[in-house]
C-alpha cells in the first residue's frame, strides 16, 4: 500500500486548469522529486496535497500503515496532525518570533492543557511547558539550529532561514515531508550543505520527502524517483537518468536553461 | 402600490446619495485597496463648505456646489498625500488605522470649529411637490436625481474615454506594470482621491439641501452605509458602486416605509447586517472579481 | 504549589501589595483627592480595555472595532441587575450576565466573521457593534435611548484594582503559553500557522471570546463607576480610543498598554478643560504613532531590562516594511 496516493487529481481556478487529471503514487521513505517549467502545477498541487486547496475532482489517499485517509477532505492543520507537512516557495517563517518559538509552534500539539490551564495555570500547564521547551531544544540541536534558539527569524542569514522553514515542518512530527523549492536563491555552496542536510534528516528521522526544485544538480544528486509536470499534466515519471533523456521532458523545458 | 411607488422615488434619491459616496470608496479601493474610513467625514466636509459657500460667500447654490467638490477634492488630496502616500509600502492594518485617525480627526476638528450643535443648511429653493398621477416628487429630490445623473455620466466619460481614465483603470489593475507602461502612478492617485472626493461632496451638499441638518458627526452612519453599498455592488467597480448605492438606499426606504414599529427603527442594523452576509456568502459582491491570496 | 512559589512570584505579589496598600493610604489621607481617583478608576477601566483589546488585535493579529459593542453588554447587564439589587453582590452578578452574553455574542459573531481578513473584518466588526447599540437603543429594558441612570456606586480603589490585577494576570498568562504562541503565530503569518498545524479558526474565536469577556466586565464596571449609561456612549468612538491605546503601546504589548493608558489618562487630565482638543489629540496619536513609529512604544515586547543598553540606537528606528 503505498504511502500517498494521489488519484486523478484536477484543479480549476476558474477557467485555468493548474493541475490536470495527475495520477501518481509515492511509497515510504522515497525521496521524490516533482519538476517541471514555472507555472506547470508543481505548487498547485503541493496546495492540493497540504489542503490549501480542494481538489476540483480526483483525490488523495494517504496510507500510514494504519488506515487510508482521504487528505484531500482535511483541512491543512488536520493534515499536518496526521504527519504530512511543508514548506514554502516564499519562506513562510514567524518573522518576529526566535528560532525556538518558531519550533514550539510547530510542537504546539504537546501542549496537554487547553484556555483554563492557561489562564490559571493548572493542570499540565508547567509539565507541558516544560517538556515542549526541552524537546524544542533537544530538536534544535539535532539540526544544528541550537546556537541560534533565541535570534529572532527575521534576523537569520538567508541559508539558515531555509534550514528553520524545513527544521519548522519537521519538527511537527511529520513523516512525510513536501519541499517548495528548498534551495531558491541558494548560492552553488548553500545548495551543497542543503543537500547533505536534507540527506541526512532522512536517514535520521526515517523521512519520506517530495521535493519541487528548479536545480537541476540537487534534483539529480538526491532524488530517487522524479516526476514532471507540464501544463498541469504529468508528461512523465522516471528515476533521474530516464527523465534526464526523457524528449517529451527536454520539449517542456525548451527555452529554459537545464542544468545537468 | 402608490404607497410603494412613493417609497421607491424615496428610496432612489437616498440611493442617490449612497451612490455618489460609494463610488469614492469604490475607486480608491480599487486602485491602491485602502478602505478610505475618513470618506465618510469628507461628505459631512462638502456639506459644511456648501453651506458656509451660501452663507458666508453669498455663492448661488450650484456655484456652491461646485465650490465645495473643489474645496473637498483639495482636502482628499492633501490626506492622501500627508498621511496615506507614505504609508503605500507599510501593512494594510497601519495605512487602515490611519484612515481611522483621519476620520476622528476631522470629526473632532469640525467639532471644534463649528460647534457640537446642528447648524442648518440654508433653504435656497422652495421645495415644490409634483404629483404625477398620486405618486409624489418634490423638487429637491429631482435636483438630486439630475446632479447624480450629471455626475455619474461626466465620471463614465472621465474613466472610459480619457487618458486619465485609463491610467486609473490601469493602476487598478497592475500597479507595477502601469509605471513600466508610462503612467505616473501618484498623480493618478491623487486623482483618484480628488475625483471621490469631489463625488462625496456633492452628496454632502445635496443632503444639507434636502435634510437641512449639518453637523460634525453626520458623516459616519451614511459613509458606513455608502461602503456596505460598495461591497454590495463590487467594491472596485464603478459601476458597482452605482448600483449598490440605490440598491442600499432602495432597501432602507422599504424597511422604513414598510418595516412599522417593529422593525423600522432598526432599518440601520438591517443594512450593517446585510454587508455582514455580503462579505461572508459572496466578498466579491455583485459585480466585483474573486481575488485570492497565492499561496 | 510550588510551582507558584519561586522567587519572581513572590517578589511580584509583594510588589502589588505594596502598590495597594500606598494608593489606599493616600486615598484615606485625602492626598489622592476624588477627583484624582475618578481619572484612577477611569485609568484601570482602559487598561483592561486595552488588554482585552491587544489579545485580538495584537497577539491574535485580527483587527476588530467592535469593542465597544461588548463594553456596553457588560454595562447594560450590571446597570439593570444593580437595579434589582444594589449591592455589590448585585454587581458580580451583572458582571456575570455580562460576561455570558459578550460569550455568546462574540461566538456567533466571531465565527462567520473571523474568515474575514484585514480591512473586511474591521468593518465587519464595526457594524456588528453599531448592530448592538441599534439593538440597545430600542430595547425598553436598558431604557431604549436615554439607557439607565441612577446606577449604584460601588467603585472603589480595592474594587478596581482587584479587577485590574486579575485582568493583567490572565492576559499575561494567556500571552505566555502554548495558547499565546498559537495566536502570536496566527498573527505573524495565518497560512503557516495553519501548516504547522494550528486550529487557526479555533484560536481566532477563543481570543475574540476571551477579549469580548473582558471588555464585558470593563463595561461592569464602568457603569457602577460612572451612574449613567446610554448605548450612544459606546459607539464608534470609544471603540477607536480603545485601539489608540493598544496602537500607542505597541500591538502585543501588555506592559505597553498599560504605560500607554496611564500617559493618555495623564494627558486628559492636562486637557479636561478642552475636550475637542484632547479628541483632536488622540487622532493624532494615532495618525503620528502609524506614520512614524507604526510599532507603538514598545512593539510586541514587554518592558523589561533587557530593553536598556539598546534602547538609545533602537528608539527612532522604524519598523521594517513587512509586505
Amino acid at each position: 500500500m503505498s504511502l500517498l496516493s494521489i488519484e486523478q487529481v484536477t484543479r480549476n481556478f476558474g477557467g485555468l486548469t493548474a493541475v490536470s487529471n495527475v495520477s501518481l503514487k509515492i511509497e515510504k521513505n522515497e525521496l521524490v522529486g516533482l519538476i517541471g517549467p514555472n507555472g506547470a502545477g508543481k505548487t498547485t498541487l503541493f496546495n492540493v496535497l497540504t489542503g490549501v486547496y480542494t481538489p476540483s475532482s480526483g483525490r488523495v489517499m494517504f496510507n500510514n500503515g494504519d488506515k487510508e485517509i482521504e487528505l484531500s477532505k482535511l483541512p491543512p492543520y488536520k493534515i499536518t496532525r496526521k504527519g504530512v507537512a511543508r514548506t514554502f516557495q516564499n519562506i513562510r517563517l514567524f518573522k518576529e518570533l526566535s528560532v525556538l518559538d518558531n519550533v514550539k509552534i510547530a510542537m504546539n500539539h504537546e501542549a496537554k492543557y487547553g484556555l483554563f490551564g492557561a489562564l490559571l495555570r493548572i493542570g499540565h500547564f508547567y509539565k507541558s511547558e516544560a517538556y515542549i521547551d526541552e524537546k524544542a531544544r533537544a530538536f534544535l540541536k539535532e539540526v544544528n539550529l541550537d546556537e541560534l534558539a533565541d535570534t529572532k527569524a527575521k534576523n537569520l542569514p538567508y541559508g539558515k532561514q531555509r534550514q528553520l522553514e524545513i527544521a519548522r515542518a519537521l519538527a511537527t512530527g511529520a513523516k512525510l515531508l513536501f519541499l517548495d523549492e528548498p534551495a531558491a536563491g541558494m548560492n552553488p555552496q548553500e545548495t551543497h550543505a542543503l543537500t547533505g542536510f536534507i540527506k541526512e534528516i532522512k536517514e535520521k528521522m526515517n523521512l519520506t520527502i517530495v521535493l519541487i526544485e528548479h536545480d537541476m544538480s540537487l534534483v539529480m544528486e538526491i532524488c530517487e524517483r522524479i516526476f514532471v509536470l507540464d501544463y498541469g499534466k504529468l508528461i512523465a515519471s522516471g528515476s533521474p537518468e530516464e527523465i534526464k533523456n526523457n524528449p517529451k521532458v527536454i520539449e517542456a523545458y525548451l527555452g529554459d536553461e537545464v542544468e545537468v | 402600490m402608490l404607497e410603494f411607488l412613493n417609497q421607491i422615488i424615496n428610496g432612489l434619491s437616498l440611493g442617490s446619495i449612497y451612490a455618489l459616496v460609494a463610488l469614492g470608496y469604490t475607486m480608491v479601493y480599487g486602485i491602491i485597496r485602502l478602505i478610505n474610513f475618513a470618506h465618510g467625514e469628507i461628505y459631512m466636509f462638502g456639506a459644511f463648505a456648501g453651506m458656509l459657500a451660501i452663507t458666508v460667500l453669498r455663492l448661488p447654490f450650484f456655484f456652491a456646489l461646485i465650490f465645495a467638490m473643489v474645496v473637498s477634492a483639495l482636502l482628499g488630496v492633501f490626506i492622501e498625500r500627508v498621511a496615506y502616500k507614505p504609508l503605500r509600502k507599510s501593512s494594510k492594518t497601519a495605512a487602515l488605522i490611519t484612515a481611522i485617525g483621519i476620520s476622528f480627526l476631522l470629526q473632532n476638528l469640525t467639532a471644534m470649529i463649528m460647534g457640537n450643535n446642528t447648524s442648518a443648511f440654508p433653504q435656497v429653493f422652495d421645495k415644490q411637490v409634483y404629483d404625477l398621477g398620486g405618486v409624489q416628487i418634490n423638487s429637491l429630490q429631482v435636483l438630486i436625481f439630475v446632479v447624480t445623473i450629471i455626475l455619474m455620466f461626466l465620471l463614465q466619460f472621465i474613466v472610459l474615454k480619457t487618458k486619465l481614465g485609463r491610467a486609473m483603470r490601469a493602476v487598478a489593475v497592475d500597479k507595477d506594470a502601469s509605471v513600466l507602461m508610462g503612467v505616473n502612478v501618484d498623480n493618478t492617485i491623487t486623482i483618484t482621491f480628488a475625483i471621490g472626493s469631489a463625488l462625496a461632496a456633492a452628496a454632502g451638499v445635496l443632503i444639507g439641501l434636502y435634510h437641512i441638518r449639518v453637523v460634525f458627526w453626520m458623516g459616519t452612519a451614511p459613509g458606513l452605509k455608502a461602503f456596505v453599498a460598495a461591497v454590495f455592488g463590487g467594491i472596485g467597480s464603478i459601476p458597482g458602486a452605482m448600483i449598490g448605492g440605490f440598491a442600499i438606499g432602495l432597501m432602507e426606504a422599504l424597511v422604513a416605509g414598510y418595516g412599522g414599529t417593529l422593525i423600522s427603527p432598526y432599518r440601520d442594523a438591517v443594512v450593517y447586517m446585510l454587508l455582514i452576509f455580503v462579505l461572508l456568502v459572496k466578498p466579491s459582491g455583485l459585480l466585483g472579481k474573486n481575488v485570492k491570496e497565492k499561496v | 504549589m510550588k510551582n507558584y512559589l519561586n522567587k519572581r512570584n513572590l517578589i511580584t505579589f509583594a510588589l502589588l501589595l505594596v502598590i495597594f496598600f500606598v494608593v489606599q493610604f493616600l486615598i484615606k489621607e485625602k492626598i489622592i483627592t476624588s477627583y484624582m481617583r475618578s481619572n484612577l478608576y477611569w485609568i484601570g477601566i482602559y487598561i483592561m480595555l486595552g488588554l482585552s483589546l491587544n489579545m485580538i488585535i495584537g497577539i491574535t493579529g485580527q483587527l476588530s472595532l467592535g469593542h465597544a459593542g461588548f463594553m456596553s453588554i457588560g454595562a447594560f447587564s450590571a446597570a439593570v441587575a444593580l437595579k434589582s439589587d444594589p449591592t455589590l453582590s448585585g454587581l458580580f452578578i451583572g458582571i456575570g450576565i455580562g460576561i455570558l452574553i459578550s460569550l455568546i455574542v462574540s461566538f456567533i459573531v466571531a465565527v462567520p466573521t473571523l474568515r474575514l481578513k484585514g480591512d473586511y473584518l474591521a468593518i465587519a466588526t464595526l457594524g456588528v457593534s453599531e448592530i448592538i447599540r441599534i439593538v440597545l437603543n430600542n430595547l425598553s429594558i436598558t431604557g431604549g435611548a436615554s439607557g439607565i441612570s441612577n446606577i449604584k456606586m460601588l467603585m472603589s480603589w480595592p474594587l478596581l484594582y482587584v479587577f485590574v490585577v486579575l485582568t493583567i494576570l490572565l492576559t499575561h498568562n494567556f500571552k505566555n503559553s502554548a495558547v499565546g504562541r498559537a495566536c502570536i503565530s496566527i498573527k505573524e503569518d495565518e497560512i503557516a500557522a495553519e501548516a504547522m498545524g494550528i486550529n487557526t479558526t479555533y484560536y481566532k474565536v477563543i481570543a475574540f471570546m476571551f477579549g469580548a469577556a473582558i471588555a464585558a466586565v470593563a463595561g461592569a464596571l464602568f457603569s457602577t463607576t460612572y451612574y449613567i449609561v446610554k448605548p450612544d456612549s459606546f459607539g464608534v468612538s470609544t471603540s477607536i480610543n480603545i485601539l489608540i491605546l493598544v496602537v500607542f503601546g505597541g500591538m502585543g504589548s501588555l506592559s505597553g498598554t498599560i504605560i500607554a493608558t496611564f500617559l493618555i489618562g495623564l494627558v486628559n487630565i492636562v486637557l479636561q478643560p478642552y475636550a475637542e482638543l484632547r479628541m483632536i489629540m488622540y487622532a493624532l496619536v494615532l495618525i503620528v504613532v502609524m506614520i512614524f513609529r507604526p510599532q507603538g512604544l514598545f512593539g510586541s515586547q514587554e518592558l523589561s531590562l533587557k530593553l536598556l543598553p539598546n534602547f538609545k540606537q533602537n528608539w527612532f528606528k522604524r519598523k521594517e516594511k513587512s509586505s
